[in-house]
């Protein structure tokens, strides 16, 4: 039962590790497309700019490894940047991204000058649609958000999780075998701990409420 | 709506706690991975290291404490003190710690704030402030003035124009210390801290003074604060975290309650 996470030099990879082997999932860190396209349970994370991770994903074939697990059915979780290179194009360095999920990834462009970017810090994940891996998330809980470009999905039924930050965002997205969240999970404490956790026993199998 | 946060510092010499007074005077407290763990999980929203350790092999013994720390607190880890290079910033991000502080080395040579956002993506630079209140003058029109070598050597370097520089150089926050405030227990330095905090759009971080519920408060609202750092208040165990948090909370400020 291999559990990989994705490493394009995109960001703390060990710190996602850590936290999984917290909540006794054992995942290996690899830059190797074809471990990627074998494990049995793919971590995606990332944090960094849109333009360079492509760049990084393409050169090792992580791209195509990442789409043949996805039609097939391996249970994925995308974390922060791993969430926003899944969708169709970034205005982060204007790049096309993997397309995975149908949408965009935009900037936030905060009227308010009290409201600082990047949106760092804690903040209310409101579950909006059930899902396996978010269920145990209570009215309060809060995340570990860094990120200044936020997911704009063209289908409103892949949103799990809202957040506010001056309007509100999509903060967790589901399709399929795919689940991903803007915040990150292994930053966030027990609840995010928890999330991992409930991760590590999904199966990939979800469909969309009916909608 | 984003929480406020409140972050803990622990000042760690040779691989032990300490807390210094008025940067004199440092005395050992204990041992950092433990009390990590206990703010961790007494509801603490970020953890920062900050290394004073004088001997050459500084750099091992705080890596060693950055990995034992990140093995079992699942917070942000920010750690500074003696940050050079991005080669120290990439170690101590390897060993576990998210955000890399820069402070003397950076006013020093400023591009390395740029060097480290490069190497590290720009939300994990904070930087490191350490001020003192002047008689403003045509170098120091905010009345200001930049420090380094941990309080020691004066710089002729205006704060809010150093903040902006900084901020434009590519840090992703601000630590704001009071030099003046730090070790008091009589208060952050609201003024300083407001004026910084409506200079520039990245979130700051209020340091230095803290000894009281009631300074967190007032930081947090009228020094438009993004977060609270504190140290003594909760190293002696006069105040705890949560019992920090639950003033806050019942006094409106956003705290994040749940852990």
């Amino acid at each position: 039962m291999t559990t990989v996470i994705i490493d394009y030099d995109a960001g703390n990879l060990r710190s996602v590790q850590r936290a999984c082997a917290e909540v006794g999932l054992e995942a290996v860190i690899s830059a190797d497309a074809a471990a990627v396209a074998r494990a049995e349970r793919v971590i995606f994370p990332g944090v960094g700019a849109a333009g360079s991770a492509m760049r990084s994903l393409k050169v090792r074939g992580l791209d195509r490894a990442l789409e043949s697990i996805y039609r097939a059915g391996t249970p994925l979780l995308g974390i922060c940047l791993g969430l926003q290179i899944s969708f169709d194009h970034s205005e982060e360095n204007d790049t096309t991204t993997l397309g995975l999920l149908p949408g965009r990834v935009v900037r936030f462009r905060l009227d308010d000058p009290a409201l600082k970017i990047p949106h760092m810090g804690w903040n209310e994940v409101r579950v909006v649609r059930a899902h396996p891996v978010l269920a145990g998330i209570r009215p309060g809980d809060e995340f570990y958000f860094v990120h200044a470009y936020y997911p704009v999905p063209a289908d409103s039924r892949l949103v799990l999780a809202e957040t506010e930050y001056e309007g509100t965002f999509a903060c967790a997205l589901g399709h399929r075998n795919y689940v991903a969240t803007q915040f990150h999970p292994e930053k966030s404490g027990r609840v995010g701990l928890d999330l991992l956790a409930r991760f590590a026993a999904w199966d990939g199998s979800w469909e969309h409420a009916t909608c | 709506m984003l929480s406020k946060r409140l972050i803990a510092c622990l000042d760690v010499r040779d691989g032990k706690l300490a807390k210094s007074v008025k940067f004199v005077d440092t005395k050992d407290i204990g041992d950092p991975v433990a009390k990590a763990r206990e703010y961790y999980e007494d509801g603490l929203d970020e953890l920062v290291f900050y290394d004073i350790t004088a001997s050459s092999d500084r750099r091992r013994i705080m890596l060693d404490v950055v990995e034992a720390v990140a093995a079992q607190v699942f917070i942000p880890l920010s750690v500074g003190g003696g940050v050079r290079s991005v080669a120290d910033a990439t170690d101590l991000r390897l060993a576990g710690a998210e955000k890399i502080n820069v402070n003397t080395a950076a006013v020093e040579r400023p591009a390395l704030i740029a060097e480290c956002a490069d190497a590290i993506g720009n939300q994990n630079v904070v930087l490191s402030m350490d001020i003192r209140r002047v008689e403003r003058c045509a170098a120091l029109p905010s009345g200001y003035e930049i420090v380094i070598h941990g309080g020691r050597t004066p710089m002729n370097i205006d704060a809010l124009a150093w903040a902006l520089e900084g901020e434009h150089l590519g840090a992703g926050e601000l630590v704001v210390n009071s030099i003046d405030a730090d070790g008091t227990r009589e208060g952050y330095e609201i003024e300083l801290t407001r004026m910084l905090a409506d200079a520039v759009r990245i979130p700051v971080i209020a340091s230095g003074g803290a000894g009281t519920p009631a300074h967190l408060e007032e930081v947090l609202t009228d020094g438009h604060a993004d977060a609270a750092l504190i140290a003594s208040m909760v190293h002696y165990g006069e105040y705890t975290v949560s019992g920090i948090k639950r003033y806050l909370h019942a006094r409106g400020i956003k705290m994040r309650m749940s852990w």
